[in-house]
């Protein structure tokens, strides 16, 4: 889907040649292509077009044109001017000096609210700490139950008052909170539209009524143009303290993360990233950066592979490498961690470069994993172990009980085959850079 | 239509600047088409999240329009750009079908499975099509398909109570297809004349979830040959530009037949439908204008457009 961003900038570049610095004069095609790159990413187009200005001064100037790949300088100094402004990694929680802390939840309908209310609950007790979740969106049928469920998820006590309004349920909490000595507050509001009136109204009386230490605006990291005007809203209304970003574990390239942080100035203090009650992450405006600029995100990637990988039968295949004793089995073994990392499609998305030119119309064959397995599940447990005592007629057995064929069942052999061969050539040249293979 | 138009108005005359307005402004104070001008366009195109592949080629358009026939007021500019985003958006959507046969559909039981990412306003939009249907004197069953949000069979339940609809569910985290196969029986058995499917949001990404409504496809297929007959993507107008990765994607594993544009009651446009009609298409074919039940509006381009330009 996405054209490797290199790619495009090298185009540009050719063209440019022998130019030495960029001038005024040539900068311009190279300006547009970086606008276009935001406006692709879902950056707000004002925001695009002031992004484009302050870096159009840096990038002059540079002697980017001498270098043998000016593509990667420019790239290199939209990155880290995007990382820049999308402010620092800092996400503390304000707290309250004395007292529960107090935390609000805004936003639109849909944003994520009461997910991520869940799962501050859980973080908050994790450290150690007390939250009590208060259920104030009485608006949408049956929220209240689903805060109830969440909390009871993650065994965090929740206030629900369906016959009260939701500015007395958050003051009753503030007494609640005191009394049983929560010392997190967190107030799920309604998800409303920042053009209703009488709603917006609301929670400014939640928030003059409770002083929260800390109002955070949800939003939802897929949102297009439409998120500079909600956002300036909110920050009108209620001049909210924080952003968290959620469903980015999508394919979006969240341009919305720009757009919100240039029109409010508020830091972003959380990316919410699925639908389990722990996936809540600290925001990297670098890993932002990179996304917005459709390269990749490696970091992630290594950091899904450390979740998925276990570390003992790591360090027992490297010792089985080390006396080249990888068998069929370790090869099912390895299979099976990288398919726990998720869809391969969006594992290769994540390589810087992937997106691009290397693997344009290549279709990832889930199903020949799935053949792959099916022949090593047919196989006994000695025939995983010695492979070459796989004879004509064991081969066609297993092509049977796998539901494949013999040519099949002989490809794959022939690719261990060769996987053996190449462990062996790097044993024999140590395994030196290469401390801890884990797929 | 009157209403549909104001509400529509009402949302995006909170923008302080329409569309309309901007081009009028634009050209009583400059009185020529130069590259600044049609920049502006563009901008404004863009805002609505009509993508930048789609607003350079309007623009490219409008270009040549005045190259070639001029123009002597920004009337005329504007009529043009009406014109050329109203016949995009017919190329390939909704108009061909009447709306409002929707609602009494020639086969039964009309098996709908409604589907999208998380929060997009799924079940919401199930409420309002329920009530359309009950409206047109239909039977309608709901079968509360999503398991795995907390509370989510409850909500479903809630609106099912207030349209006075029946309902199929299980307690949470049961199987969605088993939920999706009951309803089919029940559907049958009680001679119910459209059921309506909820399942679970879901990013377009995940590989294991997009199988699992496979198999809530398969399911429904099984049980009553022919079904689903419609599969409903529903789409959040802030979306982005990932809307239309979403519809690919979900078109792809399921089928997708149609669209339907909640939340279009704020400021945002749902521009990217342009692209999701022209490149994929789908008829789009309601959108969602508010929380009460009957905020659920056939959608018409004209319409539409004029409402980009109000």
């Amino acid at each position: 889907m996405f054209q490797d961003i290199t790619e495009k900038f090298d185009g540009v570049f050719k063209k440019l040649k022998g130019h030495g610095k960029l001038t005024e004069a040539n900068v311009s095609e190279t300006m547009r292509l970086v606008r276009r790159v935001l406006l692709e990413a879902d950056v707000n187009f004002k925001v695009a077009k002031d992004f484009v200005a302050g870096v159009q001064d840096k990038a002059m100037g540079h002697d980017v044109l001498k270098s043998i790949t000016p593509a990667q300088q420019v790239i290199k100094i939209l990155h880290d001017e995007l990382a820049r402004l999308m402010g620092t990694t800092d996400s503390q929680i304000n707290e309250s000096g004395s007292g529960p802390t107090i935390i609000m939840l805004t936003g639109l309908q849909g944003s994520g609210k009461t997910t991520l209310a869940g799962k501050l609950a859980k973080h908050f007790k994790a450290r150690g700490q007390s939250p009590l979740l208060v259920a104030a969106d009485l608006q949408r049928p049956a929220a209240v139950e689903q805060l109830k469920v969440v909390g009871e998820q993650v065994g965090v006590s929740v206030l629900a008052e369906l016959a009260s309004t939701p500015v007395n349920v958050c003051r009753q909490a503030l007494d609640v909170a005191r009394k049983s000595m929560n010392d997190i507050v967190i107030f799920d509001t309604a998800g409303r539209l920042h053009v209703d009136d009488e709603l917006m109204q609301e929670l400014t009386s939640i928030k003059e009524t409770t002083n929260p230490d800390e109002i955070l605006f949800v939003a939802d990291g897929m949102t297009g143009q439409d998120a500079v005007n909600t956002a300036k809203e909110f920050q009108n209304r209620l001049d909210f303290t924080g952003i968290v970003l959620t469903k980015l574990d999508g394919d979006a390239r969240g341009g919305a993360a720009l757009s919100i942080r240039a029109i409010t100035g508020k830091p972003i203090k959380f990316i919410s990233n699925g639908e389990k009650l722990d996936a809540l992450e600290k925001f990297h405006p670098d890993r932002m950066a990179s996304r917005i600029l459709g390269m990749g995100d490696i970091v992630t990637l290594v950091e899904r592979a450390q979740g998925a990988v276990d570390e003992e039968k790591a360090r027992k295949l490297e010792k089985k490498l080390r006396r080249q004793e990888f068998t069929l089995e370790d090869f099912y073994d390895q299979l099976q961690q990288i398919k726990n990392m998720g869809p391969m499609e969006e594992l290769l998305k994540m390589i810087p470069g992937a997106g691009g030119k290397a693997m344009k119309g290549m279709q990832v064959d889930e199903k020949a994993l799935v053949y792959v397995e099916a022949i090593i599940n047919s196989m006994t447990i000695e025939e995983r172990r010695r492979p070459n005592i796989l004879n004509g007629s064991r081969r066609k057995r297993i092509a049977n009980g796998s539901g494949t064929s013999v040519q099949e069942v002989n490809k794959l052999l022939n690719q261990f085959n060769m996987m053996q061969k190449m462990m062996k050539k790097m044993n024999k040249q140590g395994l030196r850079g290469m401390p801890r293979l884990s797929f | 239509m009157a209403s549909l138009l104001d509400k529509f108005k009402r949302g995006l005359a909170k923008t302080k600047s329409g569309l309309f307005d901007e081009i009028v402004n634009l050209v009583q104070n400059q009185y020529v088409v130069d590259d600044d001008f049609l920049e502006r366009v563009e901008e404004i195109l863009i805002a609505s999240d009509i993508g930048v592949e789609t607003s350079l080629a309007i623009v490219d358009d409008l270009k040549e329009h005045v190259n070639r026939a001029g123009f002597n007021q920004s009337g005329e500019l504007i009529d043009f750009l009406k014109s050329r985003l109203a016949a995009r958006l017919l190329e390939n959507t909704g108009e061909k079908q009447a709306p409002h046969d929707f609602f009494v559909p020639d086969v039964k039981p009309f098996v709908i499975m409604v589907v999208g990412v998380n929060g997009a306003g799924k079940t919401t939009t199930i409420a309002k099509l329920a009530k359309g249907f009950q409206t047109h004197g239909k039977k309608v069953l709901l079968a509360a398909a999503d398991t795995f949000r907390a509370a989510a069979s409850e909500q479903l339940e809630i609106w099912a109570q207030r349209v006075n609809a029946a309902i199929v569910k299980t307690q949470h985290g049961g199987d969605p297809a088993a939920i999706a196969f009951d309803a089919s029986k029940a559907a049958l058995a009680r001679d119910v004349d459209v059921l309506i499917v909820d399942t679970a949001g879901r990013l377009h990404t995940k590989a294991n979830l997009m199988e699992e409504l496979k198999k809530i496809e398969r399911v429904l297929g099984k049980a009553i040959p022919g079904s689903p007959q419609e599969v409903m993507l529903i789409l959040d107008a802030s979306t982005g530009q990932n809307a239309i990765v979403q519809a690919r994607q979900f078109k792809a594993a399921v089928g997708v037949t149609s669209v339907a544009v909640t939340k279009l009651d704020g400021t945002a446009k749902g521009g990217m439908v342009l692209a999701i009609g022209h490149e994929l298409n789908l008829p789009i074919r309601f959108v969602g204008l508010g929380e009460a039940v009957d905020d659920l509006k056939p959608f018409e381009a004209q319409t539409f457009v004029e409402a980009l330009f109000e």
